[in-house]
């Protein structure tokens, strides 16, 4: 079996594993901030991840705005959607059990992909691959796909913002604060309501990121967002809750172990993720890099 | 009074396949065993299992292969059926429940998954064609059940069997330790209750009965497939409960009628559906936790205090109080 395989082969499932991961890694951050922050499971993140994707389509398609403008724009539009969510829907919730917030999420969820379905159908919408990130960069041992490697790029970069801006800056600690006693940091002054709203809004933002990241890639179509969100739920468990950089690494790292999984037993690859999700519950419950048990 | 409406009830059952088409009542019949069960562990325990279609879809295919494949008798492949689930539950309910709230409902959800792509991939299953012509074949070996009236009858004691075994778990001393882990788990543990134990018995139970509920309705349709197991139908049967009532016995009958109801009805729309029941989950959340059963219960419990105000309120919680008490519980989590 692996006299079969090449150097090339090897490296380049590895790669398409490294993508996938980015992705992991940018949706299950989204949930995780949000969780940390709401006390909610966003079932919704994924539909929004979809959203993100389809408003990059349709801004392309009938506003022949460019990719970069779309990495920007998309976001934005689908941050505004999650405020629309989060004051007229989701606040309704925090007074009673958090468990609700679930089964919320998941009715918008189901609106909003029969919605798109309704539309689109269930085939994929073809994105262009934008002209400047078109070819491969020669490696020497193989060629990698510049798209990939700038989605990775790009991913690990905002990843490592978002995890700067948390760990290391003034309204980081205000948004950590209000999370572990929001009640408290109110009385200082801190608009704690304005905050929740905003990491909502920046976590769907980062959803519909990814959405437009993955647009050329997996092609835009209305099931994306549910065919990801039990992995990027099974991530969040083996990753655990309250760590940002675990997080990331267990996003990357899943990733990464489904591409291994593909070369060597690729019916598993699909299954892999939950296998280590039975696995990490039964050893260290909390999650590999959990902190808080809520 | 309440045994006035039983025999009412009863009488309506009974006759009920003359007015109604068999099949439609047979469905709702399957899918309230399906919402009893999950309204066990959510209503009851205040376990959200959103992974439940696991159950009801393994079972439907395990009850569809006995049948079908190793030509078991009805009431046998049911009962394969409904252990095969058992014992799913138990493996999930093992890994899940000793995670909190939140996080257990991920579990459950995950591990719902996996269920599915078995059953994606497993030669028995058929995969994307599903199990097709499972004969209903002859209830102790010489009842035919192909006649449509009959089988009513036979799905009819079922839901019966069910129904009662909900009830006796309800109203038991079990069923109170499982109200009081909804209510307050730290207290229940700190009273010497081996609360995961009790959790993992609820899940168990749970997981049965809605693999009762699957593999009857696999022989009522002859018919086992992929959507059975798929995450819609968890989220369908949580709808149903939420919409009847959680928490109440009869709420999870209503939910599924009503349910069912709308979806035959609304079946020329087709593409809809979905967007339907994703805004009656977001109503039903935001506005009617208590559901209509939920809400006809705190009517009349309003109405009796506000003739008896005397009276003082039983320690022993009646299913008026705890519907109320479950959607104002968040305050106490």
């Amino acid at each position: 079996m692996l006299d079969g395989l090449s150097l090339q082969m090897l490296v380049g499932q590895l790669m398409v594993g490294l993508v996938n991961g980015s992705f992991y890694a940018l949706l299950s951050l989204g949930l995780g901030v949000i969780f940390g922050m709401l006390n909610v499971i966003n079932f919704v993140h994924g539909a929004l991840y979809m959203t993100g994707a389809f408003a990059s389509y349709l801004l392309l398609q009938y506003a022949g705005v460019p990719y970069a403008v779309s990495l920007l724009l998309s976001p934005l539009i689908v941050a505004c959607l999650g405020v629309f969510i989060e004051r007229v829907l989701l606040s309704r919730i925090y007074k009673i059990d958090h468990i609700y917030g679930w089964l919320l999420t998941f009715g918008i969820a189901l609106m909003l992909e029969s919605v798109f379905r309704k539309f689109y159908g269930v085939s994929g919408k073809p994105y262009p691959t934008p002209d400047w990130l078109t070819g491969a960069i020669d490696m020497g041992f193989m060629m990698l796909p510049t798209y990939r490697a700038w989605v990775i790029g790009v991913s690990l970069l905002v990843c490592f913002g978002t995890w700067y801006a948390i760990e290391r800056t003034r309204l980081g600690s205000y948004l950590r604060a209000a999370t572990e006693n929001p009640v408290i940091v109110r009385s200082f002054g801190i608009n704690v309501t304005l905050l929740i709203t905003l990491t909502y809004a920046f976590g769907v933002g980062l959803a519909a990121f990814a959405g437009v990241l993955a647009a050329p890639i997996y092609q835009v179509n209305p099931l994306m967002g549910s065919n990801i969100i039990v992995v990027i739920f099974a991530v969040v468990v083996i990753g655990g809750l309250g760590s940002i950089l675990g997080t990331i690494v267990t996003g990357l790292g899943i990733g990464l172990i489904e591409g291994i999984t593909k070369i060597f037993y690729p019916e598993a690859a699909h299954v892999v993720v939950f296998v280590i999700m039975a696995i990490v519950l039964l050893t260290k419950p909390t999650g590999l890099f959990g902190r808080r048990v809520r | 009074m309440k045994y006035l409406l039983c025999a009412l009830l009863a009488v309506a059952a009974v006759l009920a396949p003359l007015y109604y088409y068999p099949t439609f009542l047979m469905t709702i019949l399957c899918f309230a065993i399906y919402a009893g069960a999950f309204n066990l562990l959510f209503g009851y325990t205040g376990l959200l299992s959103f992974g439940h279609a696991a159950y009801f879809g393994f079972a439907a295919y395990i009850c569809g292969y006995a049948a079908k494949s190793l030509g078991l008798t009805p009431e046998l492949a049911i009962l394969a059926g409904g252990l095969s689930s058992a014992l799913l539950g138990l493996i999930v309910g093992y890994l899940a429940v000793r995670q909190q709230g939140i996080i257990f409902a991920m579990v459950t959800f995950a591990l719902a998954e996996v269920v599915y792509f078995i059953c994606l991939r497993a030669p028995f299953t058929g995969g994307e064609d599903g199990m097709q012509s499972i004969p209903r074949g002859h209830l102790f070996g010489f009842i035919d059940l192909s006649n449509s009236m009959t089988m009513y009858y036979f799905v009819l004691a079922i839901f019966l069997l069910c129904f009662w075994m909900l009830y006796r778990i309800v109203h038991s001393p079990f069923g109170q330790v499982l109200r009081a882990i909804r209510e307050n788990e730290t207290r229940a543990i700190s009273m010497g209750y081996r609360t995961d134990q009790y959790k993992l018995a609820a899940f168990v139970l749970s997981a049965t009965l809605a693999g009762i509920a699957g593999s009857t309705k696999t022989l009522v349709f002859q018919l086992a497939t992929l959507t059975d197991v798929h995450w819609h139908k968890s989220g369908e049967v949580i709808l149903m409960t939420l919409l009847g009532g959680l928490g109440t016995l009869a709420g999870p009958v209503v939910g599924s009628g009503l349910v069912v109801s709308l979806s035959e009805g609304l079946a020329e729309l087709g593409e809809w559906v979905p967007f339907i029941l994703g805004v009656s989950f977001v109503v039903c959340v935001l506005a009617f936790r208590r559901g209509i059963v939920g809400e006809l219960l705190a009517y009349l419990e309003r109405r009796r205090q506000s003739t008896v105000p005397a009276e003082t309120a039983h320690s022993d919680s009646t299913p008026a109080q705890s519907a109320s008490e479950l959607a104002t519980a968040g305050e106490k989590r």
